[in-house]
């Protein structure tokens, strides 16, 4: 066992040592705490919600709870259509999610697992104001009070709400509804559906439930729950009432919401709607995941996306492989220009340096514009060419709206990026083991490859690294330049973001393209050793 | 130049002149022969010219006129990796990325070698530096001694009739450059090698050298074995940077052919040695190394001229007593004395007669 080392106090060492060092350790944190501050706010958070978004399907769950519990239990294989409960619990969810306003979102992003679904919530949206119309007009003739605000508040409203519900003056918002105690267990349904309308009314339609007759659907709850439950017992003045209406219940003209939905839209008679919908119900989802690999979740499994829609692998390969010849390009543009840097006098080595950095004073849209007038078919290269006869005038060379134009726009863009570290590293090898491979008898490229090469690959490292790194996020100079066969998964991502609004795929492909970086930077440093890069010094 | 000196010369600079600008000559009028197996020491101040002779040696730079010979034939127009000449550098020009082995196996690969003879050869020149255990370390892995070594042994690996070393112990502590100055000088005599040494260290270039190349602003201004050169400075310019010396100014008054007396400003008469002063009335600045000042009268020619003296300081500096006097209107005159068992310790303020015989003090252009 080896012995604490002691202080000159008795204190171990090393408590010494970290006591002496936690001021200075202090110190180093609050120099770069803005920053720290800085970066978490503005990139790690921002990325990490961002992230998040390619597992998370909470807009089902919280959309329609009720139609998610209903059809945790329907088994299309026994019924390809599920029952009328399931078509209830819809027709309650989405007389919420309407007045919310909330069904259209719910049917676009349904609408990315299965077309058709978005104009399916539209449609529907418009008719379920009136289901249940005929429960409430029934009801209504048993008693008119069924009919009388007044009579749910009663019976819903909990005794300290109607005493706030008084005292208010009509001066700002009035107290928030809150649901008597009893009534979850003597009407569960109902109960749940008027919260949600006292609810909305308060909060969107800013009336006060007091003055408001509820929706058809929750006189369709009422029925359901009195049906289920015909012998309840409900203190106060309304329970006289509902004892009076459970006998008249059976005489009920019974409404079929199932018919009301497929009268709407066809549609909800098919069993991949409904499918989808449930296998879509969890909170969290691989869905996007999938989707990003060109695959699927099916109500059968995970399968390929058919062939036609298959693009994001593609699109995978072509953003690496591009990626990794414009690193190429860079570096065997950069190399010559970089060894010059470093080699010539101090002066003449400056005027190169602000050449190299011209670029950087320019607007990148300004450069990669200028390469579309440069590259296009009837541009000043072609042109070039065609005068000088290399290339026939009616077989103009394709330069851009393709691969090749990304590649060109991209390896000038870049360059800069490879040859700063590049130079960095080569000004540290000192000219004299050039001098001494010579005097042993090397020529001048045994002793450029043998002796100066091998101490410039850290600079080859690092720069590859930045430019690869650039490279495969880059965004703008695809889309201008790169047509349809030049563009990166960048591109696609940015669609999703902007123009489709599928921000859980553009998430999940975004994530996919950083664990990409991670895993070659990983790569990376296994083969060639991360300690291995260097930007100079 | 004879024509004999002309055969025999292995290395050969005629009239080699040099230029960066076009404007400015470097090296001006540059003429050397060394016969082979000769250690030379191009000495001088940086800026001077010495390292610029040594890159057109090596081929690194061009001359701008003349001729460079190696073995008789002109060397002008052969690139660096052709010449066939070693050399060691002052950073010592390791490469990193290989080891002490793979450093010296270099020059043999590059000439086509069979890996057994490469091996042997590798492990030979090792051992004359005594560094055989070190062959798999890396140059980081070394002292700086040890990379030195490993330098040298890098520049002898495969056999060349020249070496050229650029200020090589340059970067090394004052020991450990002793130690390796005696090493070097060792092997090239062991080894038979002509080697051109450039320095800007006086105690090396006179320890270690056959001749010394003393250069200032762009030309030789005296090549001399090193006991010539300290003794016999050609003009004021060599005085001056070899070793520490006492310097007067002042007017010829009698001259023949192995003696003169001068006056000094201060209107003093000494005894001299006529080199660079050829009749009456020229003006001279006369050189007396101060170990070759006596205070004992009896040590003198009878009849020598004397000059009062004043002790100003007295340093003890263990082997030697270093005392500064004011002499003749200068107060940095200084004299050096052995500590010997007898030897008398000036004390400051006492006042002493000093001379010296005529052959020490050398009575240069001024």
């Amino acid at each position: 066992m080896s012995e604490v080392m002691l202080a000159a106090d008795g204190r171990p060492l090393k408590a010494s040592l970290n006591r002496a060092l936690r001021r200075q350790k202090l110190r180093a944190l609050m120099l770069i705490a803005p920053l720290l501050i800085f970066i978490m706010l503005t990139f790690i958070i921002p990325i990490g919600q961002m992230l998040f978004r390619s597992v998370e399907n909470q807009i089902v769950g919280d959309t329609i709870p009720r139609t998610v519990a209903a059809l945790a239990d329907w088994d299309a294989e026994a019924e390809p259509v599920p029952g009328e409960d399931v078509f209830s619990a819809f027709a309650k969810d989405m007389m919420v999610a309407v007045e919310l306003k909330q069904h259209t979102r719910l049917g676009s992003r349904l609408n990315y697992e299965a077309s058709g679904l978005s104009s399916l919530f539209r449609k529907s949206g418009r008719r379920v104001d009136d289901m249940g119309e005929g429960y409430a007009d029934q009801f209504a003739a048993v008693d008119p009070a069924w009919a009388d605000p007044a009579t749910w508040v009663t019976l819903m409203a909990a005794p300290r709400w109607v005493e706030r519900q008084a005292a208010w003056d009509g001066e700002g918002a009035e107290p928030k509804f809150i649901l008597s105690a009893s009534i979850t267990d003597d009407l569960p349904q109902t109960a749940s559906i008027y919260a949600d309308f006292a609810r909305v009314t308060q909060s969107e339609d800013e009336e006060s439930p007091t003055e408001e007759t509820p929706w058809n659907v929750v006189y369709l709850a009422l029925f359901e729950d009195l049906t289920a439950n015909p012998d309840v017992q409900i203190a106060g003045p309304v329970g006289d009432l509902v004892a009076a209406t459970v006998p008249q219940l059976a005489a009920f003209t019974q409404e079929d919401i199932r018919a009301a939905f497929v009268a709407a839209d066809d549609g909800w008679e098919e069993t991949r709607v409904w499918k989808t919908i449930q296998t879509y119900s969890a909170p969290y989802t691989d869905g996007y995941f999938l989707n990003a690999i060109d695959l699927q979740k099916t109500p059968d499994g995970v399968a390929w996306q058919p062939e036609n829609e298959q693009i994001y692998i593609t699109l995978f390969l072509r953003t690496m492989m591009m990626s990794v010849l414009i690193t190429v390009s860079c570096i065997l543009l950069g190399y010559p220009v970089a060894w010059l840097l470093a080699n010539l006098p101090a002066r003449k080595a400056n005027m190169l340096m602000i050449l190299v950095l011209l670029p950087f004073w320019t607007s990148l849209l300004v450069r990669t514009s200028a390469w579309k007038v440069l590259l296009q078919q009837q541009g000043v290269i072609n042109d070039t060419l065609v005068w000088f006869g290399l290339v026939a005038d009616d077989n103009r060379l394709a330069l851009i709206n393709n691969a090749t134009g990304t590649i060109i726009a991209m390896t000038h863009i870049l360059l800069p990026f490879m040859i700063l570290p590049l130079y960095s590293v080569l000004k540290t090898i000192p000219p004299s083991y050039l001098r001494a491979a010579k005097s042993l008898g090397a020529t001048n490229w045994t002793a450029f490859w043998r002796v100066y090469f091998p101490q410039s690959v850290p600079g080859i490292g690092a720069g590859s690294i930045l430019v690869f790194i650039i490279a495969i996020g880059y965004y703008i100079t695809p889309e201008i330049v790169g047509g349809t066969k030049g563009v990166f998964i960048s591109n696609r991502i940015a669609y999703h973001i902007s123009t489709s609004l599928n921000w859980g795929l553009a998430a999940a492909l975004g994530a996919i393209l950083l664990a990409m970086v991670l895993l070659l930077y990983w790569a990376y440093d296994r083969i060639v050793g991360i300690d291995n890069v260097k930007l100079g010094g | 130049m004879s024509q004999s000196a002309n055969n025999t010369a292995f290395v050969e600079f005629e009239r080699v002149q040099k230029s960066y600008d076009g404007e400015t000559l470097v090296v001006k009028d540059l003429n050397l022969s060394m016969p082979k197996g000769e250690f030379l020491t191009m000495l001088g101040p940086s800026g001077s010219g010495k390292t610029t002779c040594l890159m057109m040696l090596a081929g690194f730079e061009t001359a701008t006129h003349g001729q460079i010979r190696l073995g008789g034939t002109s060397i002008n127009d052969i690139p660096p990796h052709k010449r066939g000449i070693g050399m060691v550098f002052q950073n010592y020009a390791l490469f990193p990325h290989m080891t002490v082995a793979e450093n010296l196996s270099f020059p043999l690969e590059v000439r086509k070698m069979g890996k057994a003879e490469r091996e042997q050869k590798v492990m030979r020149a090792l051992g004359m530096v005594q560094m055989q255990d070190f062959a798999g370390r890396r140059p980081a892995q070394l002292s700086g001694g040890q990379q030195q070594r490993i330098a040298l042994s890098r520049a002898l690996v495969f056999e060349p009739e020249l070496v050229l070393m650029d200020e090589p112990l340059g970067a090394l502590d004052k020991q450990l450059r002793e130690t390796l100055q005696f090493e070097i000088t060792n092997l090239a005599h062991q080894l038979g090698i002509t080697v051109v040494y450039v320095t800007h260290d006086q105690t090396e270039a006179l320890t270690m050298s056959d001749r010394v190349a003393v250069f200032n602003d762009g030309r030789i201004q005296q090549l001399a074995p090193p006991d010539e050169l300290y003794e016999k400075p050609q003009n004021s310019f060599v005085a001056q940077f070899i070793g520490e010396n006492n310097t007067l100014e002042g007017v010829v008054q009698e001259i023949s052919a192995d003696a003169c007396i001068v006056r000094l400003d201060s209107g003093d008469i000494i005894d001299a040695l006529p080199v660079n002063v050829s009749k009456v009335g020229d003006r001279t600045k006369v050189s007396i190394r101060p170990e070759r000042v006596e205070y004992d009268k009896s040590r003198l020619r009878p009849g020598a001229h004397t000059l009062k003296a004043e002790v100003l300081e007295f340093i003890y500096m263990g082997d030697i007593f270093r005392t500064r006097l004011r002499v003749a209107g200068t107060d940095d005159f200084i004299i050096k004395t052995r500590n010997a068992p007898d030897q008398v310790r000036l004390t400051p303020g006492t006042q002493i007669e000093i001379g010296w015989l005529e052959k020490d003090c050398r009575a240069l252009e001024a």
